[in-house]
């Protein structure tokens, strides 16, 4: 394996959720290290949208733990995840329809500097997260699109700005799931770039889910695949693509195309 | 809940505050028409006492005073948090109880008028908590029964337990000294007019709901307020965020409980009566129901236009139609049509024009009008 020698920032021991008779994620146990982009992989229906909901709490699992920095979080809401390290960008863009871009990642920012719960002051008295919003604006280049709602956004902006609110929360474990789904050519470079800014700063676990074989060839230093709910292969990502299992269960098609 | 944007849009410039801005918490109305219309009813409500004689204006003045707070912290609930509560008027009865039976059973001093508000105040905090922890984590529709359940049996309880709350008679009490006509503070008279007890109720009543009301704005436009907003637009990604979503939403309905508390406090303060008609009816929050409404939701503004609007109109509409009635004498149908009698059909239709014409509210229209 990769990574021996830093303990692990994200953990999933056995970690398993079932619909009825349907077991979507089925005893995934796996460590996430920090300085490593671990891309998760694997068909429709594998399960790798469910394995993120577990790990950010928006689903409670069946059975089985999620531990973040030697903790045991499996217990813990989605809000609680989030305080400890867990940031999450999804697959549908899911933002504050009618505030604008900049206040969707101000909130963000604010929910960082634990400011939610201030009450007497008016927001704008904390003029160092406004910065803070205003910079993270720029990195994902949307300061020309500040007062203007997600709702009047193309698609591409909305998910740069999805992108966004999850560097405003400035996680421990990065979870990005598809970050590019949709987006025209053109604008692609500018979230896979983000991507690999916060991979170089080497101190950031990264999760990321992805369909296009290009981007998880360029960017990740491992791959895991999801097949059914389970975990069917994970190592380096020339080993992986290589490996009969995967050829068979993810790249089958693909193979026996080309 | 769907608002158009004109109400959800805040300004986010922060341009250096100067003293209006830090009072309206940088939050300005928005709107020229709109800012002299406020600065109309806020110059008329303070010079009430000196401008028109007789009680009916004062107290109909009060009135918007009280319910200015009231609908202004429905607001916070309905248009900043889209929380639907219909136990509004619980909180503004158990305020109003707060006073009448402290005042009633104690004595008609100061101190016991703020035993009675402190434990009023305590006692909706606590079910304002309750209701909320215990069902605010589940679906919008179940918090609004619950609310429902919750006001109407205090409403009962209220009606039964006649010897602490005077049932359905109500309660009436004597005010501290200084609040009664009989209290003249100045020798002479003041613009011509003789300041009495009832004039500095009234004028307590004016400036603890003013200062209510700067309050609850201020509370819409902090961190925390910005939070609730977040949360009425997308609680999903509110708590991923990492904002406890649950947590968030009871403290609104608990403060938005106490503003009310207050409200009805100055309620059975200016009537010196306190009773389920007056406090806890269904019908009140109907009433508040559509002052937000009209006014325009998640604007604090419109809770300042839809009160002095509805509240003018349940007093003078009767009086305004009897005399458009007596002028159409002798032509057919019309008379009849305006008779005073109809009054609430005609308000009624007043509201269902207003509400088409305005969906955004008044405040909304307005502030569109300028874009």
């Amino acid at each position: 394996m990769i990574q021996t020698t830093k303990s692990p920032a994200l953990e999933t021991r056995g970690l398993t959720i079932r619909f009825g008779g349907h077991v979507a994620v089925n005893d995934v146990s796996c460590r996430f290290t920090p300085g490593t982009l671990t891309a998760i992989v694997g068909p429709n229906g594998a399960g790798k949208t469910t394995y993120f909901n577990l790990i950010s709490g928006q689903l409670r699992a069946t059975s089985g733990e999620v531990i973040v920095g030697g903790e045991d979080i499996t217990a813990l809401p989605a809000s609680a995840r989030a305080k400890k390290g867990l940031g999450r960008a999804f697959q549908l863009t899911n933002l504050f329809p009618d505030l604008t871009a900049l206040e969707n990642i101000r909130l963000a920012v604010q929910s960082r500097a634990d400011a939610g719960w201030s009450l007497l002051k008016v927001w704008n008295s904390r003029r160092d997260l406004i910065e803070k919003a205003e910079d993270i604006l720029e990195r994902v280049r949307l300061e020309d699109r500040r007062h203007i709602a997600p709702k009047a956004l193309s698609h591409g902006d909305q998910r740069k700005l999805e992108v966004a609110l999850l560097l405003a929360m400035e996680p421990k474990v990065f979870m990005f799931d598809e970050p590019t789904a949709g987006m025209s050519v053109d604008e692609v470079p500018t979230v896979l770039e983000l991507i690999n800014d916060i991979k170089q700063r080497g101190d950031a676990t990264v999760l990321l889910v992805e369909h296009k074989m290009d981007v998880v060839r360029s960017l990740a230093d491992r791959i895991v695949v999801l097949h059914n709910g389970a975990l069917v292969a994970d190592g380096e990502p020339a080993e992986v693509i290589a490996s009969p299992v995967v050829q068979e269960a993810y790249l089958g098609l693909e193979a026996a195309r080309d | 809940m769907s608002m158009s944007s004109a109400l959800t849009l805040p300004p986010d410039e922060t341009r250096r505050s100067g003293f209006f801005s830090r009072i309206l918490s940088s939050d300005p109305p928005r709107s020229w028409v709109l800012s002299l219309i406020l600065l109309a009813i806020l110059l008329v409500l303070a010079a009430t006492p000196f401008l028109f004689s007789g009680s009916q204006p004062l107290s109909t003045a009060a009135k918007i005073c009280v319910f200015i707070v009231l609908v202004a912290s429905y607001d916070l609930l309905l248009g900043y948090s889209g929380i639907v509560s219909f136990a509004h008027t619980m909180f503004f009865g158990i305020g109003g109880y707060g006073i009448a039976i402290a005042l009633e059973q104690i004595e008609p001093t100061w101190a016991s008028a703020g035993i009675g508000l402190v434990a009023a105040l305590a006692l909706s905090a606590v079910l304002a908590a309750a209701i909320g922890l215990l069902s605010l984590r589940v679906r919008a529709i179940f918090f609004s029964m619950i609310t429902l359940a919750v006001a109407s049996a205090v409403a009962v309880l209220a009606s039964q337990m006649s010897e602490i709350t005077g049932g359905e008679d109500g309660l009436s009490f004597q005010l501290p000294f200084e609040l009664r006509p009989a209290f003249r503070p100045l020798e002479d008279q003041l613009f011509g007019v003789t300041v009495n007890g009832r004039i500095l109720a009234y004028y307590l009543i004016f400036f603890v709901a003013l200062f209510v009301f700067l309050l609850l704005l201020r509370i819409v436009n902090s961190p925390f307020g910005r939070v609730l907003q977040a949360i009425r637009e997308n609680e999903f990604r509110a708590e991923a965020l990492g904002y406890r979503v649950v947590a968030y939403r009871t403290a609104a309905s608990v403060l938005s409980a106490l503003a009310a508390t207050v409200a009805g406090a100055l309620m059975a303060l200016w009537l010196r009566y306190n009773g389920p008609d007056t406090t806890l009816s269904f019908s009140i929050m109907i009433d508040i129901l559509l002052m937000v409404v009209i006014g325009g939701m998640g604007t604090m503004y419109g809770a300042v236009i839809g009160a002095t609007l509805f509240v003018l109109a349940q007093s003078y509409l009767q009086v305004l139609m009897a005399a458009g009635s007596e002028a159409l004498e002798g032509i057919p149908i019309l008379p009849i049509l305006i008779h005073p009698d109809r009054w609430l059909l005609w308000l009624g239709a007043l509201f269902i024009i207003s509400v088409y014409a305005f969906p955004g509210g008044i405040v909304g229209r307005l502030r569109q009008a300028k874009q």
